[in-house]
């Protein structure tokens, strides 16, 4: 890993941390212990693979220590659109067209791969390959964000099945 | 048009611009006869375009000294430099592999690329155009990054980040007052909105691009995405989208007033 190559990918990290988590200073801090953990296990990077997908993958990984830490819950909800670990927000009626607060409603693992896919534009693989899932759990779980987003910014409560196009 | 049936995941495909140029051109076709879906669509290409306008700034900011420093090795990791754990490393590679095996089954295997512009139905700078009017144009509190009570900063900016000399047209005596403008992320390069109102609030937004530009004249070229009308043309190395909810012979005259002024600067 050289330090250049890092430099670039900082800014990165610190976009996605901060729409991920809401919180400028948290996502800060989320950022500083990606790259602390990424320079501990340096020797596990292979030169010439893919910097960004590897630190995206450690800071998701940290993300979820920090969730199960915290003692929430984060099994996988792809099954149900519930609640589960959304991360908090004062949102009201008044904001709710807001996409940021909008955003915050979201469940953690879709709000992951709307924002890899949105503002990171990986790829739907690269998306599985950093989260460590199947490309089929990363479609579904962008198309029951993105429709979550659209009726929550429509001041609609969640439809409970998504329509499926023929 | 081919048979094959238009997926959840061609949608999602067709918002990220990842399809294949013949698959893109099949959903356009679809989505113009199912509005509803195109409805829907147009709500995710809004969610994109305002998720980057909302965090990209972020990119721009000056990094905190402690995050800097991280881009050297802390001195503890130099101290071991070399040590490396051989057995948690195969169990990445191992867990890669599976990942990847399963992601190369699916339709992705089509691999990612730019649809030609020719093929899409609507033009990319009309859509992109319309989708950035629905998403700012009604924004109350914001709707706009700089205001017009400071053009000459505006002017100066947007020609800074555009890397082109670049000037909002008066558009006063059509009874459009300029708010302001903003930058917005384009697939490569940055483009500008202006945005101007009419004394009843009624928004036109002007959105110039120099994407996909070279080699290419235009003449008017009327669109429709949703409620919102889209005058656009390809004037030298700049692509010009005027967008409004009003009707079209209104659009047309202020489309004509802002390309008059734009040739005769």
């Amino acid at each position: 890993m050289d330090s250049s190559a890092i430099l670039v990918e900082i800014p990165r990290l610190r976009r996605y941390a901060r729409a991920l988590l809401g919180n400028r200073a948290a996502a800060d801090d989320l950022v500083q212990d990606t790259l602390e953990r990424a320079w501990a296990r340096f020797g596990q990077w292979r030169a010439g693979s893919d910097l960004r997908a590897w630190l995206f993958s450690i800071m998701h990984n940290l993300r979820v220590d920090q969730l199960r830490r915290r003692g929430a819950a984060t099994q996988a909800i792809d099954d149900d659109d519930g609640l589960l670990s959304t991360r908090p927000t004062q949102s009201d009626a008044l904001e709710v067209r807001d996409i940021e607060s909008a955003l915050g409603q979201l469940p953690d693992e879709q709000r992951e791969v709307l924002l890899l896919v949105s503002l990171e534009e990986m790829s739907y693989a690269d998306v599985a390959l950093t989260l460590a899932i199947p490309v089929g759990t990363v479609m579904s779980r962008l198309s029951r964000g993105r429709e979550r987003l659209r009726m929550i910014m429509a001041g609609q409560p969640p439809a409970a099945r998504l329509r499926v196009v023929r | 048009m081919s048979n094959y049936p238009i997926s959840e995941n061609d949608l999602h495909a067709y918002v990220d611009a990842v399809l294949p140029a013949v698959k893109e051109a099949d959903v356009a076709a679809y989505l113009a006869a199912h509005p509803d879906t195109a409805e829907r669509v147009l709500a995710y290409q809004a969610q994109k375009l305002a998720l980057a306008a909302l965090f990209n700034p972020a990119l721009d900011e000056a990094l905190p000294q402690n995050l800097h420093a991280l881009a050297l090795p802390p001195p503890e990791v130099r101290a071991e430099s070399g040590f490396m754990a051989r057995r948690s490393l195969q169990r990445i590679a191992a867990g890669v592999l599976l990942v990847l095996v399963g992601g190369a089954a699916g339709w992705l295997a089509q691999g990612q690329y730019q649809a030609a512009a020719s093929i899409a139905r609507l033009s990319p700078l009309a859509r992109q155009a319309a989708v950035a009017h629905a998403v700012f144009s009604p924004d109350l509190r914001r709707p706009v990054e700089v205001g017009a009570e400071h053009e000459d900063q505006l002017v100066a900016w947007l020609s800074k980040r555009m890397g082109r000399s670049i000037r909002p047209p008066r558009l006063g005596p059509l009874g459009f007052e300029m708010i302001g403008g903003r930058l917005l992320p384009g697939n490569s390069e940055p483009v500008a909105q202006f945005m101007y109102q009419d004394a009843a609030g009624q928004r036109l937004t002007l959105y110039v691009s120099t994407e996909n530009t070279a080699n290419q004249e235009t003449a008017f070229r009327f669109a429709q995405e949703g409620k919102v009308n889209v005058f656009y043309w390809i004037d030298g190395e700049f692509g010009y989208a005027l967008s409004a909810s009003i009707a079209k012979d209104q659009l047309a005259r202020v489309a004509t007033a802002v390309y008059d002024q734009i040739e005769h600067k």
